[in-house]
């Protein structure tokens, strides 16, 4: 055992801290406020490297470790959840996914511009009525002889509008289920795609959500990931990889909530001292940091176990569920800790609070990750 | 033109500073690169990247153990070419000075921070170029290279002072020199272990200053608050308690 982190694991971590402290803290309820994307943030963490910090150098990636990435996605979502999420579709979905599957022309042609944040990419498998059951794709893919022809819709897109390059999930053979389902790599501007509205939603409100419709979309065969019919594991092992992102961006968000709760209970008074000095406000501190410390430690296991290429979805679905639901609750008890000032925006811990609830939904609620835990404890 | 830049190894400016033994406590203790130093980093960088400036390369030199070498890492995280490492504890601004001439008599521009953000001597630079025997200008906050000489300016009172300087000087650079310290991209990390950071052996040489104590500063004491209707018992406070006025 070694909880030793190494020099350059810390340096990224500092950067990341450095940036969003620094940069993203500027605008963040503003940009809350009004639904707005951060280009500049997301060029600028393009050109230090933490959208394809796990990537091939070859490829223009920072070839860095996943504990790395656990430490960056923490420290970015402590100040901005929604930069975290738009990083983390980014890294663990897209360009993990096409590193780890695609073949050398997809990687060649895709990689280098999504490594350093000239492109990012959007992760298309949910749909209206397949969201938790993602092997029922309505979505389909019909094959052409030499092209796939597209048609159906996405729902919840992360990056729908500024992603350039999208990795879209359908079914060729239906009769064929869960085995008959690709998934392809598709150009946003392609011919017969069209946007929903912007979702206006409760939290993550800077990340930018829509629907995305699919009618006769013509896909180079070229463009198929993996073999026919491997779209349904190709899904699930990016899944695998992408719950241990947004675990870190739940253990972020709790993180920062905690730092604003204990610099507040430091500052504000009542009945003649610190509010740190009760007893009901220390405690509520201690569970937090209790909480954040396990929230970790899982992500950071999660992570180890990913690096040394050995099986690690079991302990990715503990990271996510356990991660996003304690980010529920010290979100929760940080707002209480600030009473009145923590219900109104300028003070950050509603926000946090509102984002933290979107990392129990997305990427496999936490009733998902139960599924997957329970199955694995139950497989004879 | 080569530009060699004097980093500190220093303690990270939120830490909650504790002595023992009349020493600096450093259990659990963060270093950073001093504050001024970084930003002398940045403008060398900046200098370097404009081509028509002509610089061969950044090097950076510190004086310390090994466990400074995180922080000089760092430097080379950021884009420094070369690292030197002076292996000594850095004891008083003489000492500091002697062994940073070992390595900055080579540079045609030494960049060192106005003061250390941990002992704050303001000492270093001006000692360093009267041993190598180089120009110097202090408290400097912008810094351009003219051909084969530098243009400078410094906060006067009141007002801006524009020096130039021929070659070898050194610098000691403060807040202006950069806007600010950069942030160390994927690659830049990546590479730094693979860049050269030589060890050279201490020169002897003894300290000018011994430090006798160390205090803390007193606490401050309980804030009072007064009614703002009660301007006569805050001039009695501010008369007979905090003896103010």
């Amino acid at each position: 055992m070694n909880f030793e982190f190494t020099e350059e694991q810390l340096m990224i971590r500092d950067a990341a801290r450095d940036y969003v402290q620094r940069e993203a803290i500027k605008d963040v309820l503003e940009r809350d406020e009004k639904s707005e994307f951060p280009a500049k943030h997301v060029k600028a963490l393009g050109e230090l490297g933490f959208l394809g910090m796990m990537a091939d150098p070859k490829y223009g990636g920072g070839g860095m470790d996943t504990v790395s990435y656990v430490l960056a996605m923490e420290e970015i979502s402590k100040v901005d959840a929604s930069l975290g999420v738009i990083m983390s579709v980014n890294n663990s979905l897209v360009v993990w996914g096409l590193q780890k599957y695609g073949n050398d022309f997809q990687k060649d042609k895709y990689l280098p511009a999504l490594c350093d944040g000239r492109q990012i990419g959007a992760f298309l498998l949910s749909e209206p009525e397949a969201g938790s059951d993602a092997s029922h794709q309505h979505t389909t893919a019909e094959d052409k002889g030499d092209y796939y022809l597209i048609n159906g819709t996405k729902n919840w897109i992360t990056n729908a509008n500024s992603a350039s390059v999208y990795l879209v999930v359908a079914q060729t053979h239906p009769e064929k289920k869960h085995k008959g389902i690709n998934a392809f790599i598709v150009d946003k501007n392609s011919p017969g795609i069209s946007l929903g509205p912007h979702e206006n939603k409760m939290g993550m409100r800077s990340s930018d959500t829509h629907s995305v419709m699919f009618t006769d979309v013509k896909v180079p065969k070229e463009n198929r990931i993996g073999d026919d019919g491997f779209g349904f594991t190709f899904a699930m092992r990016v899944l695998e990889g992408g719950r241990i992102g947004i675990a870190s961006q739940a253990l972020g968000i709790a993180g920062g909530a905690m730092e604003r709760a204990i610099a507040y209970s430091k500052e504000r008074k009542s009945f003649g001292t610190e509010i740190s000095n009760h007893q009901a406000i220390a405690f509520k501190l201690a569970d937090m940091a209790v909480k954040i410390e396990n929230a970790r430690n899982l992500c950071l296991k999660a992570a180890w176990l990913k690096d040394q290429h050995k099986p690690f979805g079991i302990f990715s679905a503990m990271a996510k569920q356990y991660a996003a639901d304690i980010a529920m609750e010290v979100t929760t008890e940080a707002v209480q800790i600030h009473g009145g000032y923590g219900y109104v925006k300028e003070y950050h811990v509603e926000r946090l609070m509102r984002e933290a609830k979107l990392t129990q939904i997305y990427e496999g609620t936490s009733e998902v990750q139960k599924i997957i835990i329970s199955r694995d404890l139950l497989h004879d | 033109m080569k530009i060699l830049v004097c980093l500190g190894n220093v303690p990270d400016t939120t830490t909650k500073i504790k002595i023992s033994d009349n020493k600096l406590d450093a259990t659990g203790i963060q270093w950073i690169i001093n504050p001024w130093d970084e930003l002398a980093l940045t403008r060398a960088m900046e200098l370097k990247e404009d081509a028509n400036n002509l610089v061969d390369g950044v090097s950076v030199v510190s004086v310390g153990l090994a466990s400074a070498e995180p922080t000089i890492r760092k430097a080379l995280a950021i884009g420094a070419d070369e690292a030197f490492r002076i292996d000594c504890e850095p004891t008083d601004a003489f000492f500091t000075a002697t062994q940073l001439s070992l390595v900055a008599k080579d540079f045609d521009i030494v960049l060192t921070g106005i003061e250390s953000s941990d002992y704050n001597g303001i000492s270093v630079g001006g000692m360093l170029a009267e041993i190598i025997g180089s120009a110097s200008v202090s408290a400097v906050s912008s810094l351009n290279i003219d051909a084969d000489k530098i243009i400078v300016s410094r906060e006067i009172d009141g007002g801006k002072e524009t020096v130039s300087t021929q070659l070898p000087v050194v610098l000691t650079v403060q807040k202006g020199i950069a806007k600010d310290p950069r942030i160390p991209a994927m690659r830049g990390i990546m590479m730094a272990r693979q860049k050269p950071l030589k060890v050279i052996a201490a020169t002897s040489t003894a300290n000018l200053t011994e430090i006798l104590k160390f205090e803390m500063p007193q606490a401050k004491g309980k804030c009072k608050m007064v009614d703002a209707e009660n301007v006569a018992e805050l001039v009695n406070l501010l008369r007979n308690e905090a003896k103010v006025i």
